[in-house]
């Protein structure tokens, strides 16, 4: 178990290398960079003491290294834009991303599971064909229109929740939360709606897929012929065996509601990450970028190593092959 | 004799599919005895795992129990409620299924799935359970029983989780076990293990056993009886010795013929020709009678109901009084 953590955490380092690479040529792509520090006038000999106060003129192996070796301490430059340090501007904007993106996960689980075990139990009442049909809309409309219909509704039509921002705010320590106030929750039901609403569809329809494959498993039939109550069957047998897939998809899903965040945080004026990237993006604030690359992999790669640590808590079969490797 | 445990009488069994109604089982009528093993032969779709469904009350949808009775200790169990005949599955009528490898849940312990079915039927404690759990994994001879316990499924061989499955089958004392094709799945020395392991709780609890299987060898060492089955319908049934050194049906003949002997080794093994009808065209009249040798006209017409012939019954035309001297000689 210790060493399957330890050789997966090793790949994980490998992944973060690599978009390390991506994200520090991002820099060279957007051309010189003492170019974009520099004003038009600044003389040939200040460009070059810039360049040698910033290392830049050393071999780009070095500077990497250097440039990996900050952004492992989480230090990830000066935003252009801002004139502040990117990491102090993501870890502002970051617990809005992920308050949003946990409710949008939290609202995706519970009813997609729910629909999902109801629509694979009851596969021929009214209620589950309208499900199954609701999810086709869920997964072929576009999010950003999604939260454009739902701001129309509610906000502007009935006026029951706020189109845009987080409402109020509380600062425990470092994180601020919207979770406290009254006004925070309500502003995030929207966008968690709108954010959650393809991972829902999602997860309902693989629920129903996965659950309707289990109950036609012999232990299943087994089950059945024990006499046990169908409720046991159901949530007890056939559920249990229904989570293994569903934990995996869920969980990787996460990363893309953090990167898909971008979307519904820009269509409801959401102070979180994403919002901030678009922005970078708009103003080449490439240490911006760059840094939110290396967040959101490093995001990704966190919940993949958590998902397959998971996968061994569910399924005991994996942890004893884990225990002696054939 | 008393009630017998199992009582099937006429039962019919039908699928409902898009183009027309398959009938799986034809009003077949057996009993089993308290104790008694019956062996329950033929060939693949002949509806023996199908009768074992229906007597537990599996038959799922598109199929239904059309047509005649079931009774278990003289009580009518085919028309009851689902909820009521879940009581009766796994507490009165144990059941094992073909393939061990699959039939425990991959996820759960084998003692929890054995505590869990135990107290779904009977009024006990977590630690009485748990302890009959154990007693019962040492008597379907399950080495360590207060270690292995606490193994997952796929911790065991094949022979060993079927020997978990039947301490599940058996964990509330049933009346009756249906095993459907128990050693099919499993290589032929633990096969033999399984059936001595069957027959011995049958014979210790008092259970009786429906044995359903293709294999003769099987039959010939466990069951007191056996039924022949053709299409969805008992062709032959009596004791196993009568029926195994006697067969009357022509099927069952053709059957007992396919087995071959240690003695007459040169000798060709005896093919029926053909095979079974599919059950979208089972022929009019007995529904053997295109692969029949004795075959005459009133086969093509009626269908021959079972008739005794001394321990034995057996459901064709040349056993019905008139008929049976005329085919003695073109037999002969």
């Amino acid at each position: 178990m210790l060493a399957f953590t330890l050789r997966r955490a090793i790949q994980a380092i490998g992944v973060m290398l690599a978009v390390g690479i991506i994200s520090f040529s991002m820099f060279r792509f957007a051309g010189d960079p003492v170019n974009q520090i520099v004003s038009l006038d600044t003389s040939a000999a200040e460009r070059e003491a810039v360049r040698k106060s910033l290392g830049l003129d050393d071999p780009v192996v070095m500077q990497f290294a250097r440039y990996f070796g900050n952004a492992a301490q989480f230090k990830f430059g000066v935003s252009y834009q801002f004139r502040q340090p990117v990491s102090s501007l993501l870890a502002e904007r970051m617990p809005a991303t992920l308050e949003l993106a946990i409710c949008a996960t939290i609202f995706a689980m519970v009813f997609g599971i729910l629909m999902g075990v109801y629509s694979a139990l009851k596969r021929d009442t009214a209620l589950a064909k309208i499900f199954q049909a609701v999810s086709l809309i869920g997964i072929s409309l576009p999010t950003f229109l999604i939260g454009i219909l739902l701001i129309y509704l509610f906000s502007v039509t009935l006026g029951w929740l706020p189109s845009f921002g987080r409402g109020e705010v509380v600062r425990v320590g470092w994180w601020t939360t919207g979770l406290l106030t009254l006004s925070g929750l309500k502003a995030l039901i929207l966008p968690s709606i709108t954010l959650g609403l393809f991972q829902l569809t999602l997860i309902m329809r693989l629920v129903r897929a996965e659950m309707l494959e289990v109950l036609r498993t012999d232990y299943i039939r087994f089950a059945r012929a024990r006499g046990l109550t169908t409720r046991a069957i159901h949530f007890g047998h056939a559920l249990k065996n229904t989570l293994v897939p569903v934990i995996t998809v869920a969980g990787l899903q996460f990363g893309s509601v953090i990167a898909f965040a971008i979307i519904t945080e820009t269509v409801f004026q959401w102070p979180g990450m994403g919002l901030l990237f678009v922005q970078a993006v708009q103003n080449v604030d490439i240490p911006i970028m760059a840094a939110y690359l290396l967040m959101v992999s490093l995001i990704f790669v966190t919940i993949n190593l958590v998902v397959d640590i998971l996968y061994t808590v569910v399924d005991p079969r994996l942890r004893s092959t884990l225990r002696r490797p054939a | 004799m008393t009630n017998p445990v199992l009582s099937v009488r006429n039962l019919e069994v039908e699928f409902h599919t898009r183009r027309s109604v398959l009938h799986a089982i034809n009003g077949i009528s057996f009993d089993i005895a308290k104790g008694e093993v019956l062996g329950v032969v033929g060939e693949s779709g002949a509806g023996k795992s199908v009768t074992g469904l229906a007597v537990i009350g599996l038959i799922d949808p598109p199929g239904r129990i059309s047509g005649g009775e079931i009774y278990l200790s003289g009580m009518r169990i085919d028309h009851l409620p689902p909820e009521e005949i879940r009581r009766i599955r796994g507490k009165r009528i144990g059941m094992i299924f073909q393939d061990p490898l699959t039939s425990l849940n991959p996820l759960y312990k084998i003692g929890d799935q054995i505590v869990e079915t135990i107290r779904t039927h009977l009024n006990l404690s977590e630690t009485a359970a748990r302890k009959r759990a154990i007693d019962l994994l040492a008597e379907v001879g399950i080495p360590a029983p207060e270690k292995r316990i606490d193994a997952y499924p796929h911790e065991f061989s094949g022979g060993m989780r079927q020997r978990v499955v039947i301490a599940l089958a058996i964990c509330a004392e049933p009346d009756l076990i249906i095993a459907d094709e128990p050693t099919t799945a499993l290589d032929v020395s633990v096969q033999a293990q399984i059936i001595s392991l069957i027959k011995r709780l049958g014979r210790d609890h008092g259970t009786a056993v429906m044995l359903v299987t293709h294999d003769m060898g099987v039959i010939a060492e466990t069951s007191d009886r056996v039924a022949v089955m053709y299409s969805g319908r008992i062709a032959e049934i009596g004791p196993v010795q009568d029926v195994v050194q006697n067969p009357l049906h022509p099927y069952a003949k053709g059957l007992m013929g396919a087995i071959p002997t240690l003695a007459g080794e040169d000798k060709r093994l005896v093919q029926i020709p053909g095979s079974m009808p599919r059950l979208s065209a089972i022929p009019n009249g007995c529904s053997f009678n295109p692969r029949c040798g004795f075959v005459f006209d009133r086969c093509r017409v009626e269908r021959p109901e079972p008739i005794a012939h001394g321990t034995q019954a057996v459901a064709c035309h040349l056993y019905d009084g008139a008929a049976k001297t005329a085919i003695k000689e073109t037999a002969a």
